[in-house]
């Protein structure tokens, strides 16, 4: 598996609140996490996020088990997430809806061309390359399969 | 020998496993996600009814047309299909789960990250997403990483107004945010044994702010006495040597009322450096502080007096709340000028009743002060029972007399 796309910089311990308030979570209606996605940390961020790799800090995602923070990313466009380390609610998540994470320590430039190669165990930027932390087999299967629901019908 | 951990799962630290689960509940804001994707999985049923709860907590009653046909939906569905199910007043799904729906040993997972709290019970129990859940519906199983384990060694007893809040907010900001990542906390050591089942409810519900999976005590005499007035007859847990990643040693006679401001949970000043901080709102309860001893040592701080400040008390369970009325307590509370929401989250998420508003400052007996949590521009301080309840009198951060 290969993603790639210009870095967002986050800060660390980027919580679930952070991601998609709780103000915005009673509804069906995904679209409307996309839009509202980080809106308190930064409401113009939404907008730089089609298509993106977020880059950020250690412990991204942490505090409620709120799954719409991983929904939201992936509806608002994000391609995947490198972090040092994540929140292990927020990964088993992300993993599960089909959100490529990638746990490694890369310095981040805002736009700058970022890779994550899951297959070969690695990221890198222009000029960095580092190796991230192995998924577990069945992790890269339920990720490649675009989530468990993929994942679990294929096994059906 | 093994952790705790280890004992439950049954495979050491590191390994990946496959586990039936004993439990496994949502609330009303992680429920309807669930339904829909246990929906999107294919009509594959219900694995186990009798092992899965629907508990309504979050947003109670609902407070708009949208949430009434979500909670309307997951409502049927539960009744339809047979789950376990506790509508708006029953309380906070953590509290209704400790009130008898968790033994010692079982595994326990809930949609919603303080599930955590029902370690105190020596169960594993965590908190994982909704499709995770969904999954558990339709086959009664789910995987697991086993984590290594870090040791929170005890020693002491508390002692005057300090509570086991204060303890749980200063093991937080030892451990930090993420210092337990991928790791279970063990709470062990003698000074345990003096440790009420409330207590330990409070100490293992912080378990995740410290990133960690689950918080676990072994089941005990205060356990056995707990779960017994339930009907449930339970065996004490053995604890053997094992080897924790960590291990951190506190003795709780050392302990000083602290407050945790804003925005981190792991950051702590004694409540003396912030005394005379004026406040706008109180908020006492939540999965956290929301139980019967709470509610008594709130009482008995308030009783007789008038709060100066805007002041929100929402018992945990229907069961604590009639506690309260049979008690006096609860008169006691709303003769002190406090308002008396139903047993639920209530303010604590920021969604509905309780909200604070743009540059106002809130201590709460919560776990969360992350930005913008409790409403947009709001400061959100953490505290024990104790600490908001003298606060909540003098109308500003202080500190209570013992
Ligand atoms: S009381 Fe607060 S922390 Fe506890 S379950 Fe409810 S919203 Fe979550």
């Amino acid at each position: 598996m290969r993603i790639e796309g210009p870095a967002v910089c986050l800060p660390p311990d980027i919580d679930t609140d952070l991601i998609i308030a709780g103000r915005y979570l009673r509804t069906k209606d995904r679209s409307i996490w996309a839009k509202k996605v980080f809106e308190d940390l930064d409401p113009a961020l939404s907008g730089r996020l089609n298509g993106a790799v977020i880059v950020a800090g250690k412990n991204f995602g942490c505090g409620s088990s709120r799954e719409q923070a991983a929904v939201a990313l992936k509806e608002a466009g994000v391609r995947g997430v490198i972090a040092p380390s994540f929140a292990r609610i927020f990964f088993r998540n992300a993993i599960n809806i089909g959100l490529p994470l990638a746990e490694a320590d890369l310095p981040c430039r805002d736009g700058e061309r970022v890779v994550i190669d899951l297959t070969s165990g690695r990221v890198c930027s222009e000029s960095l390359e580092r190796p991230v932390a192995p998924l577990s087999a069945r992790m890269l299967d339920i990720l490649s399969s675009g989530g468990l629901v993929e994942f679990w019908r294929k096994k059906k | 020998m093994t952790t705790l951990s280890e004992q439950i799962l049954g495979a050491p630290a590191g390994e990946y496993v496959d586990r039936r689960v004993d439990r496994a509940y949502v609330h009303d804001g992680t429920g309807v996600l669930t339904l829909e994707t246990w929906k999107a999985l294919g009509g594959s049923g219900i694995s186990c009814p009798e092992c899965l709860f629907v508990l309504f907590d979050h947003i109670v009653p609902a407070n708009n047309s949208t949430t009434a046909d979500l909670q309307h939906e997951l409502r049927d569905f539960a009744r339809h299909a047979g789950l376990h199910f506790s509508d708006i007043g029953g309380g906070i799904c953590h509290q209704l789960m400790a009130e008898g729906n968790a033994l010692p040993g079982e595994i326990v997972v809930g949609a919603d990250s303080h599930t955590c709290t029902l370690g105190a019970f020596g169960a594993f129990a965590t908190g994982v997403g909704a499709t995770d859940m969904a999954a558990v519906w339709a086959s009664g199983t789910t995987w697991f990483r086993v984590p290594d384990s870090i040791g929170i060694h005890l020693t002491g007893s508390l002692s005057g107004s300090v509570e086991a809040k204060d303890l749980a907010l200063t093991y937080v900001s030892r451990l930090g945010m993420d210092g337990a990542s991928y790791h279970s906390l063990e709470f062990i050591g003698e000074g345990v044994s003096g440790l009420s089942m409330d207590s330990r409810l409070t100490l293992s519900n912080l378990a995740v702010e410290t990133g960690a999976k689950a918080g676990l005590f072994y089941a005990d005499h205060v356990t056995r006495r707990h779960l017994g007035s339930f009907g449930h007859r339970v065996m004490p847990q053995e604890q053997g040597d094992c080897n924790y990643r960590v291990e951190y040693h506190f003795d709780a006679g050392e302990i000083v009322p602290v407050v945790a401001v804003p925005p981190r949970v792991d950051t702590i000043r004694p409540v003396s450096d912030l005394a005379g901080l004026e406040l706008d709102q109180v908020f006492v309860g939540t999965c956290t502080n929301g139980r019967s001893e709470d509610l008594s040592r709130f009482a008995n701080i308030v009783r007789g007096k008038r709060v100066k400040v805007r002041t929100i008390v929402a018992p945990a369970s229907r069961k604590v709340l009639e506690n309260a009325v049979k008690t006096g307590l609860l008169m006691d509370i709303l003769a002190a000028g406090c308002t008396v929401l139903p047993p639920g989250c209530g303010p604590c998420l920021g969604a509905h009743m309780g909200v604070v508003g743009e540059g106002e400052v809130c201590l709460s007996t919560s776990n969360r002060n992350f930005r913008n949590r409790m409403g947009v521009g709001g400061e959100i301080y953490l505290s024990s029972v104790s600490t908001a309840a003298a606060s909540a009198v003098a109308g500003e951060i202080c500190i209570a007399g013992d």
